[in-house]
């Protein structure tokens, strides 16, 4: 790691003038940062932990029903507090290994858009409202491509909403050295349609897979997945599946996330 | 430079660090605590899992400076306070939980954790909580029945493979 700066602030108004210096980075649980600062692949002058700020921490219901997570919350505290949306809190429960969760963040996941991420999927298909320090952004608006979101330099995820579905499910296609999915569809049932949301297989990160949301819509059962497809043209292509292979995975899981929404 | 300050294993240990100093680095090089070890240095094997304020974490995986007033507990401070071994420690002595033991560390740690928060788990949740530490040499089996064992779960049907 070339070395840099730490600061811990207090406050989001602090983090927020702390993120102002140039070359500084947030970190949140580090889980993913840390390894990119260990392969030099990033070379910020400071680091501004956003670990120490209260109201950044938790998972509470809003007045609308929604869940509100701070975007400091580990992935255990979503698992162990965000019961009264069961979908999300089982999403959270697999992401890594225990000591993973333990430290890794909600907002640093999102922040970070891994194109094989669990969260980016979990939030686009909740239709997720992603709160920073300046404005709130609709998951639909938000996910612009791997790696890449709509935050500026600078801004900080203070709070994520969920809106609780009728039914929903995370299923997830390990690739097995890394666990990252190498395919996982998160399927949600709102009153008003379903949502697909697919991460681990597009080279443009996490996306909704539209003609599924439509089929489902009208009969929200696994049949009705049958027949349709994606192209593997433009899904990731590795040496742990190719463009075609992760294409049939992502009906595949469509079906298993269908058949075990709850 | 800065100072950073924690209780490890109960007592009070302080240093200079830089910004970028690991806690791992920190435990070994600094406060000599070489028990914690750095396997792949990549947050995938939990050779180097410590407990920071209560919480397993992958101690290659978080800035020294990150654990500053936290209250670390390392593989030194698990033996019973006359120096034998602790209960989970003894079981995977006892069940030939190790071989080389470059793991062994980790997964103590891994399953101390798991232990407090789940005192009696299944056999699956055994091997679902080790899915960060990883073992080159015994195949997890006996690895599994020293934790279920520590548990005071009878592992007598669960046969040696």
């Amino acid at each position: 790691m070339y070395n840099f700066e730490f600061e811990k602030p207090g406050s989001v108004a602090d983090a927020v003038a702390a993120l102002g210096a140039d070359d500084a980075q947030a970190l949140g649980g580090g889980q993913t940062l840390i390894p990119t600062l260990k392969q030099r692949l990033a070379m910020p002058t400071k680091l501004v932990s956003l670990k120490g700020i209260a109201e950044m921490q938790g998972v509470c219901t809003g007045d609308d029903g929604a869940i509100c997570i701070g975007g400091a919350t580990s992935h255990a505290t979503v698992a162990a507090e965000a019961g009264a949306y069961p979908a999300l809190a089982a999403t959270a429960a697999h992401i890594g290994d225990p000591a993973v969760r333990n430290r890794g963040t909600i907002g640093g996941s999102l922040a970070n858009n891994d194109p094989s991420a669990c969260y980016p999927a979990a939030a686009l298909g909740s239709g997720a409202t992603i709160v920073t320090n300046t404005r709130e952004i609709a998951a639909d608006d938000y996910f612009q491509g791997m790696f890449t979101t709509a935050l500026d330099e600078g801004e900080i995820i203070t709070e994520v909403r969920f809106p609780v579905p009728e039914k929903a499910n995370y299923q997830k296609f390990v690739q097995p050295a890394s666990r990252f999915a190498l395919v996982g569809v998160y399927v949600a049932k709102y009153a008003d349609g379903v949502r697909v949301a697919i991460t681990g297989a597009s080279n443009d990160g996490v996306f909704r897979w539209t003609e599924a949301e439509a089929a489902l819509s009208s009969n929200f059962s696994p049949d009705a997945v049958d027949g349709l497809s994606l192209s593997g043209d433009d899904m990731i292509s590795d040496l742990h599946g190719t463009g075609d292979y992760r294409a049939h995975l992502c009906g595949v899981m469509t079906k298993r996330a269908v058949a075990a929404a709850a | 430079m800065a100072q950073v300050s924690m209780t490890v294993n109960g007592k009070a240990a302080s240093g200079e660090v830089e910004g970028r100093t690991l806690l791992s680095s920190f435990l070994r090089d600094q406060l000599m605590l070489t028990g914690t070890h750095v396997g792949c240095d990549t947050s995938q094997c939990g050779a180097c899992v410590v407990h920071v304020d209560g919480q397993a974490v992958k101690s290659c995986t978080m800035l020294a400076m990150e654990a500053d007033g936290a209250d670390v507990a390392t593989i030194e401070g698990q033996a019973n306070a006359d120096g034998s071994l602790n209960v989970i420690q003894q079981a995977f002595q006892d069940h030939h939980g190790l071989q080389c033991g470059f793991c062994t560390p980790g997964m103590v740690m891994s399953a101390a954790a798991l232990l407090k928060e789940n005192p009696k788990p299944s056999e699956t949740e055994v091997r679902e909580y080790l899915e960060g530490n990883i073992c080159r040499c015994t195949g997890y089996h006996n690895i599994v029945k020293a934790i279920m064992a520590a548990s005071g779960q009878d592992v007598s049907a669960i046969a040696a493979e």
